[in-house]
Order: C-alpha cells, then structure tokens, then sequence
C-alpha cells in the first residue's frame, strides 16, 4: 500500500475558529477506464469503447459534467443513453451539500453498473489537487480543479494510445466564464444543452433538459407581473419581528385565484390566511413554504364560494386579468371576512415533477406549450418541446424549474411520458405518482442484498432456530395471492390439550437493519394493492419466493405457539425461529370446503377443524369484550384474463375460514405487543386505535333515530351491542348501513412508539395493547417488530436504530403516511376500474340508498357495486329547484319530496367523460319522480346482445 | 517519508457550510476518509529521541496535526511523601497536560481539570504494565507528556511518545506500548482517527498494545456499540498498533545509530 507522498494542509475558518486539516494527496487513484494501461485498477467502470453519439463529438468520448450540470439536470443523466460519465469529487461534494435528493439520485446512478458512472477522487489525486489562490472564491477554486481534473483525464488517456481512435474528454458546464477558460487550456467543452442536442441516440432527450436563466431561453414578454420575492435575510427579519407569518401554501382546488397559508402556531394557536388573487399568490405552487403579510384589516375579503379554472388557450402575460379577479370580490358582510393577506417571499419550494396532460398551442409550429397538471391546485406550467403532436393525449410528467416575475405560468421540462390517456397502465402510474407511492424498480444497490439462488437452508442459519418442518402446517389466503406470510398448524398434545402454532415468514432474516434494501423496505412502508397490480415492499424474489411460505418448499419462519385448552384459554405462549414445510396452501374456499366435507378425515383437515372450532370460541370471547364488527363494502373486479378488463364486480364474500385465520393473526399479534412491551417498555412499535370523540357519532345517532332505533356509543361493548340488535322490519339492509356509518366515525389507527406514547389502547379490537405481527412481507412494521421480538428471545441482536425513540417514531410517521396513501391509492385504483366497468357496460339503472344528506346533493350508495356517487340538485344549465335543507334530521326537501337517510332511491349510473383528466360516475335520479329534478329511465341496453369488449 | 510540502492557507467557508447543511462523510464510496486516507491507513508519523539534555530521556512526537513531547524522569528516589514508596518496585507517576494554544481555541487551563487527570490516571496504568518496574524497587519514575497540538488520538499519540522517552532514559520495558484510536463508520473499521473523525459521531476506541506478546495494556471506549462489532474493532486496533510499533522501532533504531556515530569517533 503506498503512503501518501505529499502532504498537504488545508486550513478552514468561519468565526473565531481556525481549523487545521490534513488533506493527503495519493498517487493510487486509478482513472478507471477500461483503455487505460498505467493505472493497476482492479475493475473498471468506464468502458473502452463509449458509445454515445454526437453530431458534435463524433470521436468516442467520456462526459465530465461540472456541479450545475448534475444538479440542474439530473433528468438528462438519468437517462439510459447518458454513459461513462466521470462524476469527479469535486462535484459530488458540492452536490452533496447543495441538495441533498439530488445527491441521492446521483449516487444511484453512479451505483447502476450499466450507466458506466466512475467517481474520480480528484481532491485526493497528487496531479489534479489545486489549492485556492489568494482572491479566488470557493466557487472559482472548484471550477478550476474541475478543468484541472478534465486536463489530467485528456492527458492520461492520450498516454494510453491504444490502436483505435484516442478516447478524449469533454466537459459539460452552462458557465460562461468556465467554458471560456476551459477552451483556453485546450480542453473540449460544451453547454449541456449544445451537448444534448447533439446527441443522435435520443432526439426526445432535449425535451427534458431544464431551462436555464438563460436570456436565450427567457419566453415571457419583459412586463413584470408579479411582486419580487423578498430575499431571505429580509422574511426572517419579518418573521422575527411579527410582519411576516411562515407558512404553508395550500391552493384551492376550486378556484385558482385563492388559496389559504396555513400558519402553525403554538399549541392550538394555528390559523389560515387567506390569499386571493393573481398578485397576492405572488408565484407560490401547492405545498410550498411561504411568508406572509396580512393585509390591513379593510381589505379583509369572504372566501369566494366561485368555481373557476384556469381553461382556454395560454393567456397573454400583458392581458388584464381583471374580470375574473372581479368576480372573486363580492362583498360580504363584515363577520364572515377572514384574515387576508399576500405572499411577500418564498421560504421553501416544495416542487416534485407532476403528472398530467398538455395543452398544445394553438399555433402548430409552436415549441411552447402549455401543461396541465392532473391535480387542480398545481398551476398550469409551460414547457418547451418539440414533440407536441407526440404527447397529445398522452399522461406526461413535467417538473417545474423557476417562476420568472415576469411570466404568468412557471417554466417547466418534460420529464418523461407515461403512456396514452385513458390507458390502464397509464392511470395506475399517475395514481401511484400522485399518491407519492414509491414504485420504481428496485436499483442495483437493492438487489445486490438479496440472497443468491439457489438458497438453501444451511447449518449456519438453523443456529437459534427450531425445526419444525415434521409439523402438519398449512396456509389460508385468498385466491391467487403469492405473497403467504402466515401458516398455522394445531395439534392435541399428550395432556389433552392443544398447541396452536402462527407461523409468520422470518423476513428479517433476509432483510438486515441498515442496509440498502432496508432503507428501500422503510422507506416503502408498505406493499401497495390495486386492482390487478402490486407494488412490492421488498424485491419479487423474497415477496413471492424465499419468504413466502409456500406449500411442500423449505421456509423459514418466526413462529409463536401456545398451549390452549378446549376452551380457548391460552396456557402457554412461546416464540422462537423455526424452518417449517407447509403442507398445503389452501384459498379461504379450499379450506372451507374441507371443514365442511364430513368424509375428509386427513391431518390437514382435523387440523383446520381444530382450529376453527378454537377460532369461534376466540370470537366469541373477544366480542364479548367489546370488540367491534364494522362494515365496509370492498368490491372485488372479475378481471378478463386476456384483456385485464373488469368484465363484472363483486363484493367480497366473507367465510368462516376468513375469520378464523384473522382470530389467530389477531391472537399472535397481541401476544407479541405484550412481549416485547414487555421486553422494550421504551421501543416497542404498537399500533393504536384511539376512541373516537362523542362528536363524531353525531350522524350516525341521527340516522339511526330517523329510523326509531336507538344506538348507544358510551363505550365500544354498547357500540357493539347496540349494532347487533338494531334492526328494521322488512329492511334487511339497515344494519349493514348503519355499520357502514359507523366505520365512518372511527379514527384511523396509528402505528407508535411506546416510549412516545401513553395510551395504548385498541378501540376497534378492544384490546388493551396491539402491534401488527403477521404480514412482514408486506408491512415495514412487521419487519421492526420482528426485530424487537427476536432480540428478546435473543436469537438476533440489536442495532442502535432499535433502540432509539425518537427515530422509532420518525419511522412510524413514514410508515402512517405511507399506509394513509397507500389506501388512497388503492381506493382511487378500485374508482379507475370502476369507471371502467362502467364505461364497458353503458348505462345502468340500479337500486340504492341514501347515505349521507347534504345541502346541495344527496349521496346514494348502490350495494350491488359498492359503489357511492352524489346526485347534485343544482346542475349548472338548469334552474336549481327549490332545496331546503333540515339538519336536524338530516333530511332534504327538493320541491315535494324528501329525502331521509337511508331511503331506498332508484339512480341511472353512467360515465361522465368529458373532462379526459377527471373522468368521473354520474348519477341522476330515477326514483322517486320529481318533476324537473329527476329523469325517465333511460333504456339499458342489453348486455347479452352487445359485442364483447375488444373481440 | 518521500517529500513533505506543509503549506498554512486561510480556509473556505464553503467546507463549514458543507458540514453544516449534512453532517460529513467519514467514509466515501470509494473508501477515502475526509484527508484522504484508506480505512487502514495510519497517519505521517515524525519523531526524534534525546531531544532535551536535562531531562534523562525525551522525545518529540508528530502524528498528523497532533504533536507531543514527553519527558521522562528517573529512576530517582521517592519524592514527597514517603508513604508512596513501595519496596518491591517503582512508582510511576504521569503528569498530561495540553499546552494552551494547541486547541482551535485557546485552552484556560493546561493541566489539573477533570480530563486531564483521568488522562494522566490512564498513562499510569498503561506503563505500569509496561515498565519492568520491579527492577528499581523504592523509586519512582515520572513521565511528563504535554499536547502541543491537538488533532484527535491525543492518548494514542502520548503514549507512543512516551515510550520513545522511557526508551530514551534507558529504562527498561517489556516490550514497545503502542497505542492506536479506531472508529467504526459503516460497518467499517477506521484506524487513528483525526480530530473531525472524532467528532463525528464515531464510536471510538482507544487501544494500548504490547504488540510483541500480542497484550493489552489498555483499553478504553466511552461510546456506545454493538458488541458483535467490538471484536472486529479491537482486531483492527490491534493491526493499527501494530504498524505502530513497527514505525517506532524504526525511529529508536535510527536514532541509536545517529547516536553511536560521534561516539565512535
């Protein structure tokens, strides 16, 4: 190992301190390139032959982006047909400390072994350090030990004269200055957009390249439009002395000439600023931090009740915008003005690239477009491409890049494309976009942590571990599912009684705390389902393979087994690690179907009996307690297996077999709460459902009492009871709504951590403490509770994060936030099929039920489909008939009729396409008639004599 | 040693915002420390025995940045209080104290606070091990260590120059102490650590060895960590120290050979 020959000290100050470093200087730093014949490099990253082609550089070359370049477009680089790239130390530092995403996307490029990315480690080389020269700023000094690095690397590669062309460098910089000295010292450089451009490989490329400040590049008229943002030091001043309120800025969803800036204050003292118009809003997007100045009290406004979107064809900056401003400025009585202010600075830009759809400009030849963004409170942006005709109709993404004062749009890129409008494959992605639902593949860092294959169970792992493969164990899950993580087994001991066994597959044998998969995993939090798609938490490989506990295969499991007695006590309880050989793997049906059938009398069955008769008794007992029964309806698709359209829907069908498996997933998991609270009093990762506030029942004891039935809520048990016994004669849906509303009062449960945390209460379970224990495959928290469990029985060891509270709970925000989303998007999959499922069956007329009463619209739930919609009683091009809304009751007078919870209506279902972004169900009332209101039935066209889907 | 350019520059404040905004890489992908070091490397030793006349052995240490001097006393007879004589060996007695300018800022009080007297309490015991003490019986060695300059691994560095000292005063050992700090970053573990390593977050090690008999003489560690991690850690130290011994070796046989030649004339 050579020693560093020269040694060099680097001196840094700031304040009163002067800090002294060593910095080494190494003359064992290879330049990784394949060509290179001096350097004793082990491997290489950067490839003897590059093929890039430019019609500027028609030599082979590698590309040394300066720091700008990487952080202005890290889109481009990120791209297949960028390789060898040298990404020096220089760069990656001052990336590093400039933005922190963006270093992080670097670095998985840099990881990717076919993006040819090669880190030189110039600051460390003898002949490419420089030290900053008296007079030279920091940023100078980099630029030039950049240039001095593509000197080195231009010169070192020329030694190395192979018989083929000589491999030459070129530099990547968008500063003037630099490019200028750069060509002085013979080196090749270019602007990234000339470079791009260049480039014959992909031509859509320069779509995604970000616009620069450039005045090349500036395509707004020089009228200034906006108010200038105040620089930084000024809004903290403001913020210190009270003139100005942080805070963030939510724009409305209605109209895009307001928005409110929430303002947190301490304790309780939060509150909302309203801001209006295009002034005020002064360039702020969705979601970022702003300052804020109220405006004297006598400009106060009324937040505007208008719907407005920002539609039609690009407006001109210099055009007035008076008329719609107008519009908001009704005036209103003194009482209902809210606090009023206007955008002096911003704090923090929370920009992400969004999805949506582009408007092309009228003129065809334009490159100017405008886009539209799916979610309304973003403001439309305009982009530059050549490809308009292209992206037509297509779903792309664009992310912003600065909001001159001058424009009255954002500047943007396109990012890339998602496919065509309207495309199921296309909408998921938007909907996982949308939903920050992480989804990409997994990278190579990632994968580079999974076992190789083939695996096999090997004396090393069955350390700590029991064998229990000779056990009869079997799994029950839903049809088609790859992903089984629990297992169960039940056998009569000698003594009588019996040993019941949850086995949960041992996934954090696979995946270790703090590695790279890990981090993906905690990041994830989650698997996310939508219909037909799953979008995996961990890679395929252990989700659907190693981990899962498939039938007849070898696999290893965290298992927790009790002794129990005919009556369901649990004597004994004890966890441990174990290999087991599932014996079957049954659907729900399966399983039930062998319940049932007398004549089977194989170990599998008795062992299904056992545990189904213990399971009733589980039930039985934990309702007794209080635990709660709720309803919602779940929709299952009948998927065409060659088209993946929904040919028909169905609600999910519930058998004794579902719950039985539940009852022991419910058991094991309250066992392990109590464990390794027990164990870990200040760490333990639970779950809690907190017991909604009284206010919260308020609509169901309404609905109810419409109904004569009475429902008690003092306490889960009389919630529970009261449910059970609520019914109405010849109405045998009642019960099913009224728990439909009630699920709709509870609170969300959360995960937490103990030592966070004083009430542990499962309200939903009636348990007194909870954790989620059985599906590691598909939850991060499993996999953290599995940790924690495995450290008390002491057959894993610990790592500081563990052990910490209040990195626990920053963990289990994400993993809140990413449940919390996770439902949305499967919620918003299961309306995108929907809309379909309707879209394929036309129009149809179907039964439902009043669910909720609102002052405009009632929504109506049709059972068949487990679908709600809202029937509107003013629809903008008719004259809205006469409404009166009661409530008390709650009830809904539209002219002669009323409409109370829980009626039964008639609606006529069909797809309202007009917008192509916001496709949406409508529905209009059949039943009962109300002159004007509602409409005649429409003829359903049969379905039989209507051509197949696409055949 | 190969050339040594050692140039003083005013810094950049780039670097202090770059710590602030994401804390420092102590360890890059490539596997370069922030001075450019690989994770095994030790820092440029420089040393010189004999370097005082009164004193019956000095030395002067460089480790990187962290410079020390030690002077040894003795074997005299028992100073003080007669109570502390023992009659089948030597007392030791360490004094550490850090010269007030050897810290980015001024330090207050040399020696006698808390530290340093812990310091001192570890040198004690570390050559207590070390000396053949039982060879001078009812006398007492004192062994004097000041930090001139402060760049992390002060003990390491102290103990190292005190054994070229006690070499030095011709007292004998069982065999080199040498000394070595380690840290664990990622998994990995990091050999003498700097003043900005130190500071980061690192849980680290210090180590004293006997390297011949493969002995600890000390072992010190007041962060938290794994203790499936201490034994990789203690083994690196122990390489470290080690390399260490081989350097000082290097330096008492060169200075014997200096030494002998004006004798010789």
């Amino acid at each position: 190992m050579l020693k560093s020959k020269t040694f060099v000290k680097k001196t840094r100050s700031g304040g009163v301190m002067k800090i002294v470093r060593e910095h080494y200087l190494r003359d064992d730093i290879w330049c990784g390139s394949e060509v290179c014949t001096e350097c004793k490099q082990e491997s290489t990253a950067l490839q003897r032959d590059p093929c890039m082609e430019s019609n500027l550089c028609s030599y082979p070359h590698y590309v040394i982006p300066d720091t700008n370049v990487v952080l202005h477009q890290i889109d481009v680089l990120e791209d297949q047909v960028i390789r060898n790239v040298i990404i020096l130390q220089t760069v990656l530092a001052e990336v590093r400390h400039r933005s922190a995403p963006i270093y992080k996307r670097l670095k998985d490029i840099v990881h990717e072994k076919e993006k040819n990315f090669y880190t030189f480690t110039n600051e460390h080389h003898r002949e490419t350090f420089i030290e900053r020269e008296p007079g030279e700023s920091a940023n100078d000094r980099n630029d030039r030990a950049i240039r001095v690095a593509a000197k080195w690397y231009s010169e070192h590669l020329k030694k190395s004269e192979s018989d083929t062309d000589p491999l030459k460098v070129v530099l990547l910089t968008n500063d003037q200055g630099n490019k200028q000295k750069a060509e002085e010292s013979g080196l090749l450089v270019y602007k990234c957009e000339e470079y791009i451009k260049s480039l014959i490989g992909n031509p859509e490329l320069v779509d995604r390249l970000a616009l620069s400040n450039d005045d090349k590049n500036d395509i707004t008229s020089s009228k200034v439009l906006f108010p200038e943002h105040l620089p930084l030091s000024r809004i903290q001043a403001g913020l210190k002395n009270g003139t100005f309120l942080q805070g963030t800025f939510r724009a409305s969803r209605d109209n895009y000439l307001e928005a409110t800036v929430f303002v947190q204050g301490e304790g309780e003292e939060s509150t909302e600023v309203l801001i209006q118009g295009l002034q005020n809003l002064n360039r702020s997007v969705y979601q970022d931090v702003v300052a804020v100045q109220l405006l004297p009290r006598d400009q106060w406004v009324v937040p505007s009740s208008v719907v407005l979107q920002d539609e039609g064809a690009a407006k001109d900056d210099n055009e007035e915008e008076g008329e719609e401003e107008k519009e908001l400025r009704v005036s209103a009585a003194e009482a209902a003005r809210k606090p009023t202010g206007r955008v002096v600075g911003i704090i923090k830009r929370n920009w992400r690239p969004f999805c949506g759809m582009l408007n092309a400009s009228i003129i065809k030849e334009s490159t100017r477009h405008l886009f539209t963004p799916a979610d309304r409170r973003i403001p439309r942006i305009r982009i530059e491409t050549r490809q308009a005709d292209a992206l037509a109709g297509q779903r792309i993404m664009v992310a912003i890049d600065g909001w001159p004062k001058h424009s009255r749009y954002p500047n943007g890129h396109f990012v890339r494309t998602l496919g065509s409008a309207g495309d199921k494959e296309t909408e998921q992605q938007v909907l996982l976009l949308e939903h920050d639902v992480p989804h990409q593949a997994f990278s190579q860092a990632v994968l580079s942590f999974l076992p190789t294959m083939p695996w096999e169970i090997t004396p090393e792992v069955m350390v700590n571990r029991e064998d229990l493969r000779s056990l009869i164990v079997c799994s029950v899950d839903p049809p088609g599912c790859t992903d089984i993580d629990d297992a169960l087994h039940c056998r009569e001991l000698d003594n009588g009684n019996l040993e019941v066994g949850v086995h949960i597959a041992d996934v954090s044998h696979f995946i270790r705390p703090g590695n790279a998969m890990d981090k993906e995993a905690a990041n994830r939090g989650t698997t996310v389902y939508l219909c037909g798609k799953r979008i995996d938490m961990v890679p395929e490989l252990l989700s659907s393979n190693l981990c899962s506990l498939r039938s007849n295969v070898e696999r290893l499991a965290f298992s927790c087994i009790w002794e129990i007695n005919h009556e369901a006590e649990i004597l004994k309880t004890r966890f441990t690690k174990s290999v087991i050989k599932s014996k079957a793997s049954l659907t729900y049906a399966e399983a039930q179907m062998r319940i049932d059938d007398t004549t089977q009398t194989d170990d599998i069955t008795k062992n299904l009996r056992g545990l189904n008769k213990l399971a009733k008794i589980l039930k039985k007992h934990r309702i007794l307690k209080g635990a709660l029964t709720l309803s919602s309806l779940e929709v299952r698709f009948h998927i065409d297996s060659e088209t993946h359209d929904p040919i028909d829907l169905q609600t999910k069908e519930l058998m004794e077999t579902n719950s039985m498996v539940e009852e022991f997933m419910l058991l094991a998991n309250i066992s392990v709460a109590q464990k390794i609270f027990d164990e870990f009093p200040d760490c333990a990762m639970l779950r809690k459902h907190p017991a909604p506030p009284p206010s919260n029942y308020d609509i169901l004891l309404k609905a109810a009492k419409s109904k004569a039935v009475e429902i008690h809520t003092d306490s889960a048990k009389a919630l529970a009871d009261s449910l059970d016994v609520a019914r109405v004669d010849g109405f045998p849906y009642f019960n099913t709504l009224l728990r439909i509303l009630a699920t709709r009062c509870m609170m969300q449960a959360v995960y937490f951590c103990s030592g966070m945390d004083s009430d542990f209460h499962h309200y939903g379970l009636a348990s007194p403490i909870y954790t989620h224990f059985t599906s590691p495959i598909r939850r991060y928290a499993d996999i953290i509770v599995h940790r924690l469990l495995a450290v008390a029985i002491a057959a894993d060891k610990t790592y500081p994060d563990l052990m910490d509270k209040q990195k626990q709970s920053a963990l289990s925000n994400n993993l809140n936030y990413r449940h919390k989303m996770s439902q949305y998007a499967q919620r918003a999959s299961v309306a995108f099929h929907t809309q379909l499922f309707f879209k394929s069956r036309g129009i149809l007329n179907e039964e439902g039920f009043v669910l909720f009463v609102r002052k405009n619209a009632i929504i109506v739930l049709i059972p068949k489909f487990g679908l709600e919609g809202t029937v509107f009683f003013d629809s903008k091009n008719k004259a809205a008939p006469n409404v009166v809304f009661d409530e008390e009751g709650p009830s809904l007078t539209v002219e002669q009729h009323t409409f109370h919870m829980f009626d039964r209506v008639m609606v006529t279902i069909s797809l309202d396409a007009s917008n192509i972004q916001h496709q949406k169900i409508r529905m209009s009332l059949i039943e009962p008639v109300i002159p004007g209101v509602s409409v005649s039935a429409p003829e359903v066209e049969p379905l039989a004599k209507k051509p197949r889907l696409d055949r | 040693m190969g050339n040594v350019v050692q140039r003083q520059t005013r810094g950049a404040l780039r670097f202090q915002l770059f710590r602030k905004m994401a804390g420092l890489e102590l360890l890059s992908d490539q596997g370069y420390r922030l001075d450019g070091r690989k994770a095994t490397e030790l820092r440029k030793f420089q040393a010189r025995m004999g370097v005082f006349a009164q004193a019956d052995g000095s030395a002067y240490l460089e480790q990187g940045n962290t410079k020390a001097l030690a002077v040894v006393y003795g074997p005299h007879e028992v100073r003080g209080s007669r109570s502390r004589i023992r009659h089948d060996q030597a007392v030791i007695n360490c004094q550490y104290s850090m010269a007030t300018f050897s810290t980015a800022e001024r330090k207050r009080r040399p020696h006698g606070d808390r530290k340093s007297t812990e310091m001192s309490l570890h040198l004690k015991q570390t050559f207590e091990a070390a000396v053949m003490t039982q060879l001078y019986p009812r006398s007492q060695i004192d062994i004097y260590v000041k930090i001139l300059q402060s760049d992390g691994g002060n003990y390491s560095v102290c103990v190292n120059a005190a054994t070229l000292a006690v070499i030095d005063a011709g007292i004998p050992m069982r065999d080199y102490v040498c000394a070595c700090t380690v840290g664990f970053v990622d998994e990995t573990p990091l050999a003498d650590l700097c003043y900005a390593e130190e500071g980061g977050g690192v849980s680290s090690l210090a180590l004293a060895l006997l390297p011949r008999g493969g002995q600890i003489a000390l072992l010190q560690m007041d962060a938290r960590l794994h203790q499936d991690h201490l034994e990789a850690l203690i083994e690196a130290a122990m390489t470290a120290c080690k390399g260490v011994s081989k350097v000082l070796d290097q330096v008492v046989r060169q200075h014997l050979q200096e030494a002998s030649v004006p004798s010789a004339e």
